[in-house]
């Protein structure tokens, strides 16, 4: 509190307080970045990228496949799988209701959503992890929606993307949830002996068994910027090292410096990048000619996010793109 | 004989303390007590069976981590014949914490690999407590590739507390390296057949772990992350290890409820590391066997036998 408002009387000081709170709830919201007040309309057209610093936020899993698929003919896939608790696990609270809390919470029944659609007219499969369903954690129902989606991916002979942000396996399927890791590693075996392509996009976090198995397979491997991503969490290698970690540590520019990621790729041009690349791969007309995205936006994210935002209202870069070509059908 | 204890055992130790100092005496006074050193044997056995007829488990996952328990390297030395210990993964570094190689069984050619631990604090070191960096799971791949290409079938020991959580390791790809090996087995020409020797620790096991058959010694544990890792997270503590052991059910009775091994190898009186012997021929025999089941398939039927059967690890309502 500055020496000005010290002075000012106590009831008036109250006030202005009560007037901050009488704002209407969710209109405004804050860069956990930057701490810039967002107006909240224009932060989700911009995909929930902060446009001040182009902070990545987190997402659900549902809204991250709204943005990333064409608007029409998507089809969910796996829905009526359901948790179960096996085990009967019991920590300090039950399996049971840790899953009723995060199926309230979410309105999902599981950390993984999987659907069937259009990217730029291109038919693919695509799936999300939903962090906020225990930590994105990966149990029977994830690995069997994630292989389901392979499958399909299989049968339809389709390109497949998961978008993955989770702390890894869920402790309460105890080795049952491991074992999700070589099943969902085993699916993806399939896919590429039968040459379709696989797409993987780590978002903030994706560590442990999630990162270890599924993330890491990719044909390409993209991450949005500033995502933690790693096996062990940064605590648990502290406490093993007991050395302070390097900074930037296990976050996306880190992992592309050391090998691990082909790209880190702003969300408001995931659209038309994946499908530009998917469209190669699967022999089909570009969804996107012409435009080129190398140069500053291939090394350096932020530059072109803030490229984009100069050159035009951030957020519409992806759309203009669409616009111009989402009449152009690929060819099959 | 010189064994390490474990806190549970102290009543067996304190009779084999007794055993000891009576034989000793016999020795020494020339006095015939043979008798009373028989009586106190065989009362030492009835309380190793009765004391091992309920361990808990946790008192299981201390076995699985006793010092004396055989390693790997103790198993192939005495199950294989011609084990030439091949070294590296070829782009950056060797592993001591990975072994494997070519070795016999029986006179027929495989490829051996598993985790390996180190009996003496500069061996631990060496062998960094059998928890591999990625070099190890790069050369795990590369025996594993080349066991395809010459058609010999693989044996691996699992025996890690897991991945090693250092800088280094995950920039150099840890998470990438585990995921390769379960993409790399999961369609492999030759028999895999998997073996939990010791600690079965989460993605560091499981990177030497997919296979056509999966076996747990009978005091081994597998689990998806070690009991003082659960216990801090979800009690807020390390020291619920043992109510964590408990909860996610790390021993070889639990898992093969959920049906996710295939066997279970019974341990001599006490553990493995009383009889390595007797432990190394029930293992070779196993070994065998699953081996001679698997030869009765083709390469088409091994690989797809191999995919539903991990098809069946999962277990929830719907569809």
């Amino acid at each position: 509190m500055s020496w000005f408002e010290k002075l000012v009387p106590y009831r008036i000081r109250t006030e202005a307080g009560n007037r901050r709170r009488s704002v209407p709830e969710g209109v405004w919201s804050k860069c956990e970045s930057c701490s810039a007040v967002l107006y909240r309309a224009e932060l989700e057209r911009n995909l929930h990228v902060c446009p001040k610093c182009s902070h990545h936020m987190r997402i659900g899993a549902r809204q991250r496949l709204e943005q990333f698929l064409d608007a029409n003919g998507s089809r969910e896939i796996g829905a009526a799988m359901e948790p179960q608790d096996f085990l009967r696990f019991k920590d300090s609270k039950k399996y049971r209701d840790r899953l009723i809390q995060a199926q309230k919470l979410t309105g999902e029944k599981d950390a993984l959503v999987v659907m069937q659609g259009y990217l730029l007219d291109m038919p693919v499969i695509a799936a999300a992890f939903e962090f906020e369903f225990m930590a994105g954690s990966m149990g029977s129902v994830v690995g069997s929606r994630f292989v389901a989606a392979a499958e399909k991916a299989l049968e339809d002979q389709i390109p497949m993307i998961c978008f993955t942000a989770s702390g890894g396996a869920r402790m309460q399927e105890a080795l049952v949830s491991l074992m999700q890791m070589a099943r969902t590693s085993a699916a993806l075996a399939r896919l590429s002996s039968a040459g379709i392509p696989y797409v993987s996009v780590m978002t903030d976090p994706t560590t442990g068994g999630v990162s270890a198995s599924l993330a890491m397979l990719g044909d390409i491997n993209i991450a949005e910027p500033g995502a933690l991503i790693g096996f062990a969490g940064p605590r648990v290698i502290e406490q093993t090292v007991r050395e302070t970690l390097p900074d930037g540590f296990q976050r996306s520019e880190f992992l592309l410096d050391h090998g691990a990621l082909d790209l880190i790729v702003d969300r408001r041009e995931m659209r038309s990048r994946i499908a530009r690349l998917l469209a190669m791969f699967t022999h089909q007309a570009s969804p996107a000619p012409g435009a080129s995205l190398l140069g500053p936006s291939g090394s350096n994210p932020d530059a072109a996010a803030s490229d984009a935002a100069a050159a035009q209202p951030a957020g519409l870069k992806d759309t203009d793109l669409e616009r111009g070509h989402a009449d152009r059908t690929p060819e099959t | 004989m010189n064994l390490n204890f474990l806190d549970f055992e102290q009543p067996i130790a304190e009779l084999e303390a007794k055993i000891e100092e009576l034989q000793h005496l016999c020795t020494v006074e020339e006095i015939n007590i043979g008798d009373e050193i028989g009586t106190l044997q065989a009362k030492s056995k009835a309380l190793t069976e009765s004391i091992f007829s309920s361990l808990s488990p946790w008192q299981i996952a201390q076995l699985a981590r006793h010092p004396q328990r055989p390693f790997t390297l103790d198993y192939v030395e005495r199950i294989f014949t011609d084990f030439e210990c091949l070294h590296g993964d070829r782009r950056f570094a060797e592993d001591p914490a990975l072994v494997g190689g070519p070795a016999r069984l029986e006179g027929r050619p495989v490829m051996v690999m598993g985790h390996q631990k180190g009996r003496d604090t500069k061996e631990k070191l060496y062998r960094n407590f059998g928890m591999p960096r990625p070099e190890g799971y790069r050369k795990a791949e590369r025996l594993m590739q080349m066991a395809e290409r010459f058609r010999l079938p693989i044996l691996t020991f699992i025996d890690t507390p897991g991945a090693y959580p250092g800088i280094g390791a995950e920039e150099r790809g840890q998470s990438e390296a585990i995921a390769r090996n379960l993409f790399v087995l999961a369609r492999l020409k030759v028999p895999v057949i998997c073996t939990v020797i010791g600690e079965g620790g989460s993605g560091g096991a499981l990177a030497i772990g997919l296979g056509d058959r999966t076996n747990m010694l009978q005091y081994s544990t597998y689990s998806v992350i070690s009991p003082e890792g659960c216990a801090s997270i979800l009690w807020k503590s390390a020291d619920r290890a043992a109510d964590a052991a408990e909860a996610m059910g790390i021993t070889s009775n639990r898992i093969m409820e959920l049906g996710l091994i295939d066997d279970i190898l019974p341990e001599p009186l006490g553990g493995a590391h009383r009889d390595p012997d007797a432990m190394a021929a029930t293992l070779k025999n196993v070994l065998a066997n699953a081996l001679s089941q698997l030869d009765a398939l083709d390469t088409e039927e091994l690989v797809e036998a191999r995919y539903k059967k991990l098809m069946r690890y999962s277990m929830f309502k719907g569809e």
